[in-house]
């Protein structure tokens, strides 16, 4: 949890504005390597309008985002991509009725003159699942035919096949039993370890204290507080989400 | 190739029905299992075994297109008009191909850049081609009696009729474009869940101007095969053709709700669909029959669908 001199991404001054609605003022964000990073706040503090500007689904009014030191210009989905940042959805981005190598590499698709090398994808992908540790009996059914925990992993597995660099995890946990759960947290460990800089949103407190690094909290679309989440009780952070006010400690740095 | 032998099932399903009913039909009547009537058939089949095979790529993809059996008339029109003025035959049907090509490419831009459902979409391109094609003749029918159209229509090329191999060679080419290219691959992912494909970076929007077009060009291909059949071009030849294609590529089990299903089945669609009327029409069942006969097939077959998906 040692933060490195220069963070992953940063995010300074983020300002968004739907028309006269402002969903963020002056917002606030540093991701550093290997660690996994909390977004809290509840609905419409937002904390989904910030990772949207990150993952290039909505752009930002004001701010700037820098990806490792360099400023960055994130227009679109595929600009972020080109970043290295990858977002994991909370409903499962996957196509049912293709199987697992198909869908890991789908949009990417591996081709010789416009013919598909399915032999190579499979093999791919085998050893893409393998290295995190996935156990999956058969690789070419329907991923429709999967469990949630499954799919979900083939999700994250695409996710950081391509040289990604910062994983949005946005409800990651959402629509999975306590097993699966358990299966994409580990997961999400093993990718800590290469280097992977996540962002983790969930609405779970139990499972957010358990398994980040540091935490953010927002509120009315302001930074409330950034800091290590083991300085703070889950009831302390359950008061900040509610009334947006900082509970101080001698570390963690008050943000907006 | 797990995966190969999942996807070939439903085709042994339907081509069991297929062997089932020739033979019954064999042996109701003597004159079925005819080579006269083989090569019968496989003319009566040939333009809707085409026109399937566009059909089954737009439905894989999630879509529908209404307007072939009026682009068919077009393209028909086009290259009627162009012999009658003494165009080389062969410059005549690169037009029809291209007038062809030229109204999927107008449904697949009006689909996605316009937004418009492809039901919608095509529904008015069926107007519109429809429409072109009275417009241009004025009503009449052109008479092609070149030898290039007189040989597609009547000849025979080591015993089999020329339309059948415009039939193998549709199937040839679209069965390899859609499931060993990336082309194909999209076409599925399309029809799986669109919002995905699109979040995934696949272009939808250009692939799906590319599965109108192809749809578009196959019409125009069968009207090449029609105009030699005919030996003429009527301007309202071929209505209500895009139904029987449907019916076709739904029989051969083709999932209408897009992503699942392969181009091969809706050959057999077809060739079912023409057995029956061909069938009936050898025992002396009125045609009446047959329309009610066809209906229920087509229900039934849905419903086996159905039944298979569900355990």
């Amino acid at each position: 949890m040692m933060p490195d001199p220069t963070p992953l991404v940063e995010m300074r001054h983020i300002s968004k504005h739907f028309g006269g609605l402002q969903a963020l003022t002056d917002a606030q964000l540093e991701l550093f390597p290997g660690e996994v990073l909390g977004v809290l706040g509840h609905n419409g503090a937002g904390k989904s309008t910030l990772i949207k500007i990150l993952s290039g689904a909505e752009t930002a009014s004001e701010g700037a985002i820098f990806v490792e030191g360099r400023k960055a210009q994130i227009n679109g989905p595929n600009d972020a991509r080109a970043y290295g940042i990858e977002t994991i959805y909370q409903e499962l981005a996957l196509c049912g009725n293709l199987d697992a190598p198909a869908n890991l590499y789908m949009g990417r698709e591996l081709h010789k003159w416009g013919f598909l090398r399915k032999k190579a994808m499979t093999a791919e992908a085998t050893k893409a699942l393998s290295r995190l540790n996935i156990r999956i009996q058969s690789l070419d059914v329907e991923v429709d035919s999967m469990s949630g925990g499954q799919r979900q992993a083939i999700s994250i597995s695409r996710a950081v096949h391509f040289d990604t660099k910062i994983l949005i995890m946005d409800e990651p946990t959402a629509a999975l039993g306590m097993e699966e759960s358990k299966m994409v947290m580990e997961l999400t460990v093993e990718l800590k370890k290469q280097g992977i800089g996540i962002i983790w949103i969930s609405h779970d407190i139990h499972e957010v204290f358990n398994f980040t690094d540091r935490i953010t909290i927002l509120h009315g679309g302001k930074n409330v507080m950034t800091g290590p989440t083991k300085e703070f009780t889950q009831d302390e952070i359950v008061s900040m989400i509610i009334s947006g006010l900082a509970v101080e400690r001698r570390t963690s740095a008050a943000g907006g | 190739m797990q995966f190969a032998r999942i996807k070939s099932q439903p085709l042994v399903w339907i081509l069991l029905v297929a062997v089932l009913l020739a033979v019954v039909l064999s042996f109701l009547s003597p004159f079925f299992m005819t080579v006269g009537n083989m090569t019968n058939l496989s003319k009566q089949v040939s333009i809707v075994a085409i026109l399937a095979a566009g059909q089954a790529v737009v439905i894989i993809s999630g879509g529908i297109d209404l307007s072939v059996g009026s682009v068919l008339a077009l393209s028909a029109v086009v290259i009627g008009a162009l012999i009658q003025v003494d165009v080389d035959p062969l410059v005549a049907t690169l037009a029809g191909l291209a007038v062809g090509t030229l109204a999927g490419l107008v449904n697949g831009v009006v689909i996605t850049r316009g937004k418009i459902p492809p039901f919608i979409a095509t529904l008015g391109m069926l107007g519109i081609a429809r429409g072109l094609a009275l417009v241009i003749t004025k009503g009449v029918s052109y008479q092609v009696l070149v030898p290039f159209f007189l040989y597609i229509g009547n000849a025979k090329f080591l015993g089999l009729p020329i339309p059948l191999y415009f039939v193998v060679v549709t199937y040839l080419v679209v069965t390899v474009m859609l499931h060993t290219s990336v082309f194909g691959r999209h076409v599925y992912a399309i029809g799986g869940d669109e919002r995905v494909a699109r979040l995934e970076g696949i272009p939808v929007d250009r692939q799906k101007i590319k599965i109108y077009m192809l749809s578009g060009f196959l019409a125009a291909l069968a009207a090449v095969v029609m105009t030699g059949r005919l030996a003429a071009t009527p301007p309202s030849v071929a209505q209500g053709i895009e139904l029987q294609a449907i019916a076709a590529v739904i029989i051969g089990g083709v999932s209408f709700v897009g992503g699942r299903g392969i181009v091969l089945t809706a050959l057999i669609g077809a060739l079912i669909m023409a057995m029956i009327t061909n069938g009936l029409n050898i025992l002396g069942i009125s045609s009446f029959y047959q329309q009610v006969l066809i209906g229920m097939v087509i229900i039934v077959a849905v419903w086996l669908d159905n039944l298979k998906s569900q355990k």
